[in-house]
């Protein structure tokens, strides 16, 4: 047990030392930051103006198609196909001889071809524009369609959960976007420290080290201390990360000018209620931030912290064996590490296609029994638990979820130190997947 | 005296074949001693058995007159591989320590030994180096420290001079020299004939996972040895084959020298005698005993050429 110790904390210390770990620590929540900033940044600003000349042989869409910022249509009649470029268009709209009452085709010309997005929502004005035509056929006024337009109050879905007595505010989106990052992060880590415990096995057998180690200790607490030395080396860098990102949103938060960090307080205070006059006095940020940290207030953190620390150790551990036997047959080709790992890579990315669906109905059979298997229910589990552990997951499915895991990375253990033993110590021979698996159920 | 190491009736097999099959000898406390054989004979399973890294199928280990355990008795071993068996990022001294932590050492006092030996060898300055900056005869002699670091009684070397030019290799001579006297054994596996010649007391040669010799260097020269002796003449055109001997084709390099072949049952000093009666002025006479290399040649060169085919058991 003492060399064990020893073991766990060299593989710990000469990973955590490492620049790289370092550099990786504080990069990715800044890359993160960064990525999810800069796209917001760029959805909002790099957009292209087009302005789209559109032809309209019996003027039945005059004034009805609205501009935007994107968006600016200008009706002319002197513009064709032919030279709408030259005339400084961007694209050209040719509609029918339209009456509103028969199903017809435009058609849309452009110099550069526009994005999905963009011809939505072309499609979606004009399609507005047909019904302003007709509701003004029936007989009510432009000028009342518009203060009708304008005063139309946007009703907003608030969702609970029952559980028992009380419900709870339920948050679909949020719910969906913690699952879908906790399962690629289950996913990246998976991959990230699996082929770490790889590499480590392959340097040990193809530098003779493990013949040295394996004479004073024995291959299984050898093995064992690497993977458990690695998991921790996870761990750490999960907790670092969760670290850098409260700090950076503490102080993201103290940088604020002072007026709305008061209207913040305020807000909070009052659980988002304030007296129109408050509200109105409230600024658009303040009122941003507040409601984000609403939303973020909805989800049980310290559960999905837990569950997912739980998640990605089993999920590790069920996996690292498995790498780890397959490091211990590999002679000194990583082409032959390529096809080795093929096998395990692939449940893993089976699994993360798994979650994609299951994000979208966490409650399907199949959602029921990929996050029971070993195989996939890290990441599988993770992304339902996020919406709501006794609602959408029932605590006996968690329960049955968490003890296959423990069952199954026991189980990989078991046969991955098997075959460990026999291939860290054997040279010179490609080894096939008929002896790996004769190892492995071997009795002794 | 009681061996240190008693081997009895060693058994290993592999899937398909017997890699050891049947090995026994003893290994004298202090003694350093030759585990001889052409590749793949079965030396490297037998020191893995020795080493507790395999269990034997059969037959027993005895590390002073007690079965050997491997979990106990792991820290009076020490186990140097052919080549490597290092971490390359590893910074060397705690490389060092790290292994001599392995073997049960305490912090401070593999911190000691290893101050001591880095100061011995010289290789203090290297201290903070990583292996992957030094070249293959550094990390020779660090191998071979981090070996004998934790004072083993029985040390295990396999190819220890490969590598070295011929000052580290001394230096690494003397210090097994030095070992063995201070009362460790020696375990030295080699192909290089004309080492073990110079350094080994006693050697075993193993071929096709069977032992088929055991015995101290001078012995084994004696029992190969084929009444060849060398005469050298200021004039060796005066020499012929007659009744008592033959001369061999052999040319030695100096060409006063002639070797010969003594008949059956012809005494030494016979020819000694004969030579004197013929007149032939002699500068120098002596029995040629064989090489180990001759000897090593000589028993595995038929079995040795077609390499080992697996035998099915």
């Amino acid at each position: 047990m003492h060399k064990i110790w020893i073991i766990i904390q060299r593989e710990y210390t000469s990973r955590v030392k490492n620049k790289r770990f370092l550099l990786v620590t504080f990069l990715v929540p800044l890359l993160m930051v960064g990525l999810i900033v800069g796209s917001a940044y760029f959805s909002f600003k790099g957009t292209e103006e087009r302005k789209i000349a559109v032809v309209d042989p019996n003027g039945f869409f005059k004034d009805k198609l609205k501009n935007s910022k994107q968006l600016k249509f200008e009706f002319s009649n002197d513009v064709d196909t032919s030279n709408y470029q030259s005339k400084g268009y961007t694209d050209i709209l040719l509609m029918p001889l339209f009456e509103g009452d028969k199903k017809a085709d435009y058609i849309l010309r452009s110099k550069k071809s526009m994005g999905f997005n963009l011809q939505e929502t072309i499609s979606r004005k004009i399609n507005a524009a047909i019904e302003d035509r007709m509701l003004e056929k029936a007989g009510i006024q432009q000028s009342i369609l518009d203060s009708i337009h304008q005063s139309a109050q946007i009703a907003e879905l608030k969702a609970y959960e029952d559980e028992g007595k009380k419900s709870k505010e339920s948050n679909a989106g949020l719910a969906m976007a913690i699952g879908y990052a906790s399962g690629l992060l289950i996913y990246i880590t998976m991959f990230i420290y699996g082929t770490m415990v790889l590499r480590g096995v392959m340097e040990e057998k193809t530098n003779r080290i493990a013949e040295v180690i394996v004479s004073s200790v024995k291959p299984f607490e050898l093995m064992l201390g690497k993977i458990i030395g690695i998991g921790a080396v996870g761990l750490t860098q999960f907790l670092m990360w969760i670290i850098v990102v409260m700090t950076l949103t503490g102080v993201g938060l103290s940088l604020l000018p002072a007026d709305i960090q008061n209207q913040l307080q305020q807000l909070q205070a009052s659980g988002g209620q304030m007296g129109a006059a408050g509200m109105a006095q409230a600024s658009e940020s303040a009122k941003n931030i507040y409601a984000f940290q609403h939303v973020i207030s909805t989800t049980n953190w310290p559960l999905i912290i837990g569950l997912f620390l739980f998640y990605f150790l089993g999920g590790f551990l069920f996996y690292a064996s498995l790498f780890a036997a397959v490091g211990s047959v590999v002679n000194e080709d990583p082409q032959d590490a390529q096809s080795l790992m093929f096998p395990i890579t692939m449940p893993i990315i089976f699994s993360y296609i798994i979650t994609n669906v299951v994000i979208q109905n966490p409650n399907t059979p199949m959602a029921f029994w990929a996050s029971v298997i070993p195989f996939s229910s890290p990441m599988v589990m993770m992304a339902r638990i996020s919406y709501g552990v006794p609602s959408t997951v029932p605590y006996w499915e968690l329960a049955v979820s968490m003890l296959t895991l423990i069952g199954g990375f026991l189980l990989t253990t078991w046969l991955s130190a098997k075959i460990y033993r026999t291939g860290i110590l054997m040279y010179g021979k490609k080894v096939t997947w008929k002896e790996m698996a004769k190892w492995a159920f071997a009795k002794s | 005296m009681e061996p240190l190491l008693s081997l009895s009736h060693l058994v290993k097999h592999y899937a398909t074949q017997k890699a050891v099959d049947d090995i026994s000898f003893n290994i004298q406390k202090g003694s350093i001693f030759g585990l001889l054989g052409p590749n793949g004979a079965g030396k490297t399973t037998l020191l893995r058995m020795i080493t507790g890294i395999f269990y034997p199928d059969g037959g027993e280990i005895k590390l002073e007159g007690k079965h050997f355990d491997p979990l106990l008795d792991i820290r009076e071993i020490g186990y140097m591989p052919e080549e490597r068996g290092l971490y390359k990022k590893m910074k060397i001294w705690e490389q060092a320590l790290y292994l001599a932590q392995l073997r049960g050492l305490s912090k401070a006092d593999a911190m000691e030994k290893i101050k001591y030996w880095f100061e011995k060898f010289e290789m203090q300055s290297w201290w903070n180096k990583k292996v992957e900056d030094l070249s293959k005869g550094m990390s020779q002699k660090l191998q071979f420290v981090i070996t004998v670091l934790h004072e083993p009684k029985l040390i295990i070397l396999d190819e220890p001079f490969s590598g070295l030019d011929p000052l580290n290799a001394n230096l690494i001579k003397d210090e097994i020299y030095n070992l063995a006297k201070k009362g460790s054994t020696i375990i030295f596996s080699t192909h290089r004939m004309e080492q073990v010649e110079e350094i080994c007391d006693h050697i075993v040669l193993v071929n096709l996972g069977k032992k088929i010799l055991d015995g101290t260097v001078a012995d084994i020269k004696q029992q190969f040895k084929e009444s060849i002796f060398a005469i050298e003449t200021s004039h060796p055109q005066l020499i012929k084959d007659n009744a008592l001997f033959s001369i061999l084709d052999k040319a030695d390099k100096n060409p006063n020298k002639i070797l010969v072949k003594l008949s059956h049952a012809v005494a030494s000093n016979e020819v000694l005698k004969y030579l004197i009666e013929q007149q032939i002025p002699i500068v120098s006479y002596n029995e040629v005993l064989p090489s180990l290399n001759d000897i090593f040649i000589q028993l595995v060169e038929d079995t040795h050429a077609k390499a080992r085919a697996f035998q099915n058991i």
